[in-house]
């Protein structure tokens, strides 16, 4: 085993020894040992067999061996909100969840939606620890109304465009995001919200909202919204849509038919949707509010199934940490969001695998080759030969209990403080190099 | 933090909180209401001589608050009023800071009108004193509740077999969220009427026993007590419902009072606008119990504030 001064030095080469290799995309699900050498996997190969040298062994016994973890959505608060979360901590946060690259959302203050802010958040100086793919702006200041660079975004290093947090509303603007994303072959990720139906609404409109007192926001208005953008990339037949964290049945329906009708059409799931309920609110507990709210009992059954049967592409934690004081005050003011990094592949595999029985390589495929189709990640996703050394170690038996406390964000807003846990990341590796092992 | 706790506390209630009926026991209302009877203003005991109750209000209030100001000074407590214009409030100050702010002047229970659902749970999650719902959003109004089935027995024998139809906007109502719980926790039969936009079908969900009705004569047959709520003009702004309909096909009149049983009460939390959700004659007359309910809630606050600080004896 590898100790934990090890860390920070990079190995030229190091052999995974022992474990059980899942790699959905390489449709392997079998021990086999894994060698990488100078950032790059090097060999794979069935127990004891690979035949090269390495400076360092990793036990991996009773361990599952995967490509590194890729989360679709994340809210790192840089530029500009430092007190809720840095690119320094919430990278940390990912590394301990098995993140080996997470891609981070523009609503920051200022928004990113011009090329300097996406090379500014890729800097070495942010202090990243894992790999940083920035989700640009869709429009100028996400208001809505004039499209951005794409071009010189993506040339900066964007991975697709969004008004995340906002909904493109406007018709036409969303035409012409999906037409000029369809050009540079850019993905446009949707929060699907039609906020003309939400204002003033703080979570799930059903008998909670109705016997607390809230407003709520429909189901319907999440569903329009995927509606409609699921008839635009059909139209626009090389446009490529993302649903970002997708929460009720009729918008899953809505994915569904733009997959069977050959759009390109992806959607991700959050691990707080496959697990809570609205009624989990209980007596106005704000660590259960996010946007999309925490959906009905029916909604949840929907997303269970799709993510059984793959229409759902990626899970996404929409890890969104905020501060104390932002959330300790009344419901209906409290900002939306929870943090996620930390939870969700323990939440994965004690919900998903071991409640309702899906394969861990189903799981496994959702945080790794799924999220690496919705955007493009050329060497990642997969540990084939050559491919980047992004490797998550987990044990999908170990019992724990997650405390909050000890979150490496700095924020603490999440509703599975206490939880006890079956599966726990043991090591991230990040371009060979190990940047989190378990203490 | 200049409370000395942890920011994160999340304890239970002080003893005595009143933040809502649903969670209460049977119990626990029967004693608040036989209390309430032993209650009177005019020759109270100072069961409370020398505790500091601040009546913290966010929101406008006639009968509320000066029903509780009356209730705690009769029981030879001093009151404090602060309300969001003229204090800290109004500089931005969070609802915790005011609360602790408050605990540190020696309030020793704090009675809290709030436009959001669920400030004064949030308060009673913080703070080590009583913390007493005077209505909350849209959710509970847990006083009125109390007070209001106080009134109705003592025009009704028990709750035993009761039918209550209740009419009006629903939706926007904590004195309709309140009364529910209450009376379904006695079995009571509950009609909700009037339009789908202030009685949507989910309503009927909220406690056992209820149902909905978009027929005020449907709703009336058979009632013993009736409820109705003020028509929040305000907020009619933008929606589909024209003041002339609602007059017309749900306006409390005397004629419409006559299916009701003989012996049935009129209720109406307040403010009451004569000649929108109920005619003068119906406001004014033998089966009104609407100034009765101001009245009964100075006893009934009287107990509630008794129950707060530990002297319901």
């Amino acid at each position: 085993m590898l100790r934990a001064k090890n860390q920070e030095r990079k190995s030229a080469s190091l052999l995974i020894k022992g474990g059980h290799f899942i790699d959905p995309a390489a449709k392997i699900n079998a021990p086999m040992d894994v060698l990488l050498r100078d950032g790059r996997v090097a060999e794979i190969a069935l127990p004891n067999k690979v035949r090269g040298g390495a400076d360092e062994k990793f036990d991996a016994r009773g361990l599952i061996v995967s490509p590194g973890f890729i989360d679709l959505h994340v809210h790192l608060r840089e530029p500009g909100q430092s007190y809720k979360e840095t690119i320094a901590t919430g990278t940390a946060a990912a590394a301990a969840g098995g993140f080996t690259s997470v891609c981070t959302m523009p609503n920051t203050a200022p928004v990113v939606d011009s090329a300097e802010w996406v090379a500014w958040l890729r800097h070495p100086e942010r202090g990243a620890v894992v790999n940083v793919f920035p989700i640009a702006a869709a429009t100028r200041s996400s208001r809505g109304t004039a499209l951005t660079d794409f071009a010189a975004l993506q040339k900066a290093g964007a991975v697709a465009v969004t008004d995340d947090g906002k909904p493109i509303l406007d018709d036409e603007i969303m035409r012409a995001a999906l037409r000029l994303g369809a050009e540079l072959n850019l993905p446009v990720v949707q929060h699907a919200e039609d906020t003309r139906l939400t204002e003033g609404c703080s979570m799930h409109e059903g008998r909670t909202s109705f016997r607390l007192g809230l407003r709520g926001m429909s189901a319907a208005a999440e569903a329009n919204i995927v509606d409609r953008d699921v008839h635009l990339a059909q139209q626009l037949r090389e446009s490529r849509l993302h649903v970002a964290h997708i929460s009720t049945s009729d918008a899953l329906k809505a994915v569904r038919r733009g997959k069977r009708g050959k759009a390109r059409v992806t959607c991700e799931v959050t691990p707080h949707h496959f697990t809570l309920l609205d009624e989990d609110v209980g007596e106005y507990n704000t660590n259960f509010k996010m946007n999309p709210p925490l959906r009905s009992a029916s909604d949840r059954e929907a997303i269970l199934v799709a993510l059984a049967d793959g229409t759902v592409d990626a899970i996404a934690t929409d890890h969104a940490p905020h501060a104390t004081h932002e959330k300790e005050v009344e419901f209906e003011r409290a900002a939306f969001g929870i943090t996620g990094l930390e939870t969700a592949l323990a939440l994965a595999i004690t919900k998903l695998h071991r409640e309702h029985k899906i394969p861990l390589m189903r799981i496994v495929e959702l945080f790794t080759a799924g999220p690496a189709r919705v955007f493009d990640f050329p060497g990642r996703g997969s540990l084939a030969r050559g491919n980047v050394a992004d490797v998550t170690i987990f044990d999908p038996k170990k019992r724990w209990t997650f405390e909050a406390g000890k979150s490496r964000s700095l924020s603490h807003n999440t509703p599975f403080d206490g939880w006890q846990f079956v599966g726990r990341v043991v090591a991230t590796i990040v371009g060979g190099r190990v940047v989190y092992l378990v203490d | 933090m200049m409370h000395g706790l942890p920011s994160h506390a999340m304890n239970k209630p002080a003893r005595g909180s009143l933040l809502g009926i649903e969670h209460l026991e049977d119990q626990e209302i029967l004693g608040l209401l036989k209390l309430a009877r032993r209650m009177n203003p005019l020759k109270a005991r100072p069961l409370l001589r020398n505790k500091r109750i601040v009546l913290l209000f966010y929101e406008a209030s006639t009968r509320t608050r000066s029903s509780f100001e009356i209730a705690a000074t009769s029981l030879g407590a001093i009151t404090t009023l602060v309300q969001s214009s003229g204090s800290s409030i109004e500089k931005g100050e969070s609802l915790l800071d005011t609360g602790y702010t408050l605990r540190a002047v020696g309030a020793d229970a704090i009675v809290i009108r709030h436009p959001a659902a669920g400030a004064p749970h949030l308060m009673a999650k913080h703070l080590d004193i009583p913390v007493i719902n005077a209505g909350d959003g849209m959710h509970e109004h847990p006083s009125q509740a109390l007070l209001d089935a106080f009134t109705i027995l003592k025009h009704k024998k028990s709750f035993k077999g009761l039918q209550v139809a209740i009419i009006g906007d629903i939706f926007h109502s904590r004195v309709t969220r309140s009364n529910c719980h209450l009376l379904a926790k006695f079995g009571v039969k509950i009609t909700l009427c009037g339009p789908p936009e202030f009685v949507p079908e989910v309503s009927a969900t909220l406690a056992p026993g209820l149902r909905v009705s978009r027929h005020i004569e449907e709703a009336l047959r058979g009632a013993d007590v009736i409820m109705l709520l003020r028509l929040q003009k305000e907020r009619l702004a933008g929606q589909k419902i024209r003041l002339q309909d609602y007059i017309a096909r749900y306006q409390m009149t005397a004629a419409r009072l006559k299916l009701a049983r003989r012996d049935a009460i009129v209720m109406h939390p307040g403010p009451i606008i004569r000649g929108l959700e109920l005619t003068a004659e119906v406001a004014d007359g033998p089966q009104s119990a609407i100034i009765d309910e101001v009245h009964n809630g100075v006893p009934t606050r009287m107990a509630i504030l008794a129950r707060a600080l530990g002297k319901a004896r």
